[in-house]
């Protein structure tokens, strides 16, 4: 047996799924009328629920919500603006293959291609530090967008000395601001949080702790499989229906409690938390990973002169480009779901998407336009 | 942007690029009962000849590398015109043309490599190159090397694709998303090695077999190339207002595919393939069918993997062993996830 097998069968096993849909059903029986909410804030983690059909057979009494845990989502048409710009400045722009149609204010970096300008999918910063080696006349521009997982891969890159036509545009998130501004909502239904088992794996789950305290919420690691995902979704309803805000890790296998330190010391020494705008939700303070001085001479902000934007500091001035009915924010904050919008599915699809959500193969709608979300598909 | 440009996912073989040979290149027709034309939007035409068919196809095939893991540009190109003949019936291709269009400057000695794989594939599908045409054009006009081809053969009974009705069954002929997860791959420097390579072959002769043993009980058979397996079964259910459900458990995936697939954020069922088909047959004839297929060498992993079904109509669902949601109909070229 290949080991490709072997982890097949042990996370993905659908007899102990049963049991734990069992499990989940019972636990949650009472709130039919009034769902638990749970909020996950990973496109990975609803990619997984949906590539595996789970949304199909959660119980009535659940109700799991995806938060703002798209990257390419909540990246700000201005940021996209600024590398439209570049292009047209004779810049080579690299980032990675989602990023590329997501609009901007008038154009995606895939009309600026089409337009002549220079634009490189890659899968990782190393592939854009080669491009830029490959060609040292002409400036290249890593539009770097993600996560601290992904911002971890960047810091590595400048830490090792990339050559001097290279230039990072960071436009790298940190999610715990983004939980906490939900949490913090005054409406929220959410009543346990699903922290990112990738995310978790370089910041460990003690950073969590003060969160769950501060919130009265608790907060559940999960991993990707689906019996990850599962036994999370159970243990997080245990404890929301015990009232006990603490901090539990179901990913054990990746995650520990101070995190990975190496990451971590590279993710702080090149990168430092400052106040961003977050597409479709609002400004958020200390939610965004900029390079420090000292890494002023790889910045692309500061070598082409690109300041950072924000909004004016409310939900739906947040976009500059999205129609009034459309209801982007409140899905990146878990108060919709992608079919409560009325473009969903009609006026924003794939092929022409109107709100970044429904471009990222991580965007709630178009993971929800590609599966079906919750749809009806039995026999 | 307008959307009256050409993008890259017009060519991708989803519903994009059926939207716009629809609405630019086929423009009626149909209407005569011994011609299959383009506006069937099959794998290729054909005419009534006597009592025969004489079937046809072109292609064009621009894949970068051109050289990459398992294959080339020119056993792409044979393989490309004698599968879609053999998918409308035309086992036995009389044969082949060529036209070679080559960059300025690009290197002898890789044409005569991709000249050699022209050979060999002909010889393993039992054909050959008639004619051909070769046309040099000026540095960055186009990118290395373009083929293109054209093939003719006769059917004794076409295989058409409005054959399918609820109950059937969906076989494919072998491991899925090979083809294309090897030229990510190799195109990205994934590095993956040699574990994971195109499967581009010529199917005529497990088509042959696959006849032989079911008749008229195959009533679906298309080739699995751009948009993979889903949007062959996409077609197929829209064409014939029926839907399907695959079982994720039966799909045979190699353990390569699944890694690189996982890798870059791409499902196995949404690649192309160069040498795997999918087969419509009715329920009283999947063992006779998988029996054929298995044993051929080009057919040795095949499987059942789905059956069509009257809810649903012009939708995939895929019952993943844990719950059930939609297949994606392919649009544009797969895009790697970030994360």
């Amino acid at each position: 047996m290949s080991a490709a097998q072997v982890d097949r069968l042990q996370f993905r096993d659908p007899a102990r799924a049963r049991g734990l849909l069992d499990r989940l059903r019972a636990l949650t029986a009472h709130r039919v009328d009034r769902p638990v909410t749970l909020m996950h804030v990973c496109g990975t983690h609803e990619q997984a629920i949906a590539r595996f059909g789970l949304r199909s057979v959660l119980p009535p009494g659940l109700d799991l919500v995806m938060g703002p845990g798209c990257p390419v989502c909540v990246t700000s048409a201005a940021e996209i603006d600024a590398a439209v710009d570049l292009t047209r400045r004779g810049v080579r722009v690299a980032t990675y293959g989602d990023m590329i149609r997501v609009p901007g204010t008038t154009l995606s970096l895939a009309d600026a291609q089409t337009e002549g300008g220079r634009v490189e999918l890659v899968y990782g910063v190393d592939q854009a530090v080669e491009l830029a080696r490959a060609e040292p006349e002409t400036p290249m521009v890593f539009f770097a967008t993600g996560f601290e997982t992904t911002a971890v891969t960047t810091a590595a890159a400048l830490l090792a000395g990339p050559p001097d036509n290279f230039f990072v545009y960071s436009a790298h998130k940190y999610v715990p601001p983004a939980m906490e501004v939900v949490a913090a909502m005054p409406d929220t239904r959410v009543e346990g949080f699903l922290a990112a088992g990738h995310a978790a794996t370089i910041t460990g789950f003690e950073l969590f702790e003060p969160m769950a305290k501060a919130w009265g919420k608790p907060i559940v690691i999960m991993g990707f499989e689906p019996l990850d995902i599962l036994a999370a979704l159970v243990r997080a309803v245990e404890l929301v229906v015990s009232g006990t805000p603490t901090v539990e890790n179901l990913f054990p296998r990746c995650v520990t409690g101070p995190g990975n330190g190496r990451a971590l010391d590279a993710l702080w020494q090149v990168f430092e938390l400052t106040r961003g705008h977050w597409r479709g939700i609002a400004d958020l303070d200390a939610a965004d990973l900029d390079l420090r001085a000292e890494f002023a001479r790889w910045d692309a902000r500061v070598r082409f002169d690109l300041p950072r934007q924000l909004g004016d500091g409310t939900a739906h001035a947040a976009c500059p480009v999205c129609p009034p009915q459309q209801r982007c924010g409140d899905i990146l904050v878990g108060n919709a779901r992608p079919d409560d919008c009325p473009l969903f599915g009609k006026a924003c699809t794939p092929d022409s998407p109107v709100g970044a959500s429904m471009v990222s193969s991580e965007g709630m709608c178009r993971i929800w336009f590609q599966y079906g979300g919750r749809p009806e598909l039995g026999p | 942007m307008s959307d009256d440009r050409i993008k890259m996912a017009h060519g991708a073989g989803g519903s994009l690029m059926r939207d716009l040979i629809g609405d630019v290149f086929v423009r009626g027709g149909g209407d005569d009962p011994d011609v299959v034309g383009p506006e069937a939007m099959e794998d290729g035409g054909a005419v009534r000849v006597g009592d025969r068919w004489l079937v046809t196809t072109a292609d064009a095939h621009v894949v970068a590398p051109a050289f990459f893991p398992g294959g080339d540009i020119g056993r792409l190109a044979v393989c490309g015109t004698v599968n879609d003949l053999a998918m409308m019936g035309a086992t036995a291709p009389l044969g082949l043309t060529i036209t070679v269009v080559v960059e300025e400057g690009y290197g002898r000695d890789e044409l005569r490599r991709i000249q050699a794989s022209i050979d060999a594939a002909c010889a393993e599908a039992g054909t050959r190159v008639l004619a051909g045409d070769t046309k040099v054009m000026g540095k960055g006009e186009v990118d290395g090397v373009v083929l293109s081809s054209a093939g003719f053969g006769f059917a004794d009974r076409l295989v058409r694709d409005r054959g399918m009705r609820p109950g059937d069954r969906v076989i494919v002929s072998g491991s899925i998303g090979d083809h294309g997860l090897a030229v990510m791959s190799a195109r990205h420097e994934l590095g993956l090695g040699d574990q994971l390579r195109s499967d581009v072959a010529p199917l005529n002769g497990l088509v042959a077999r696959v006849l032989e043993a079911v008749g008229a009980d195959l009533v679906g058979l298309k080739d699995a190339t751009r948009g993979g397996v889903s949007a062959v079964l996409h077609e197929l259910a829209d064409k014939n207002g029926a839907g399907v459900v695959l079982d994720d458990v039966a799909l045979p995936i190699s353990d390569a595919a699944r890694a690189a697939g996982e890798l870059l954020g791409v499902d196995p069922l949404v690649v192309a393939n160069e040498g795997k088909a999918v087969l419509i047959v009715r329920p009283g004839a999947v063992d006779a069918a998988l029996g054929a297929l298995r044993a051929h060498p080009l057919g040795r992993d095949a499987a059942c993997v789905g059956e069509v079904i009257a809810d649903h109509a012009g939708r995939v669902i895929v019952d993943t062993g844990f719950g059930r949601r939609l297949l994606a109909e392919p649009r544009g070229e797969p895009l790697p996830r970030i994360c």
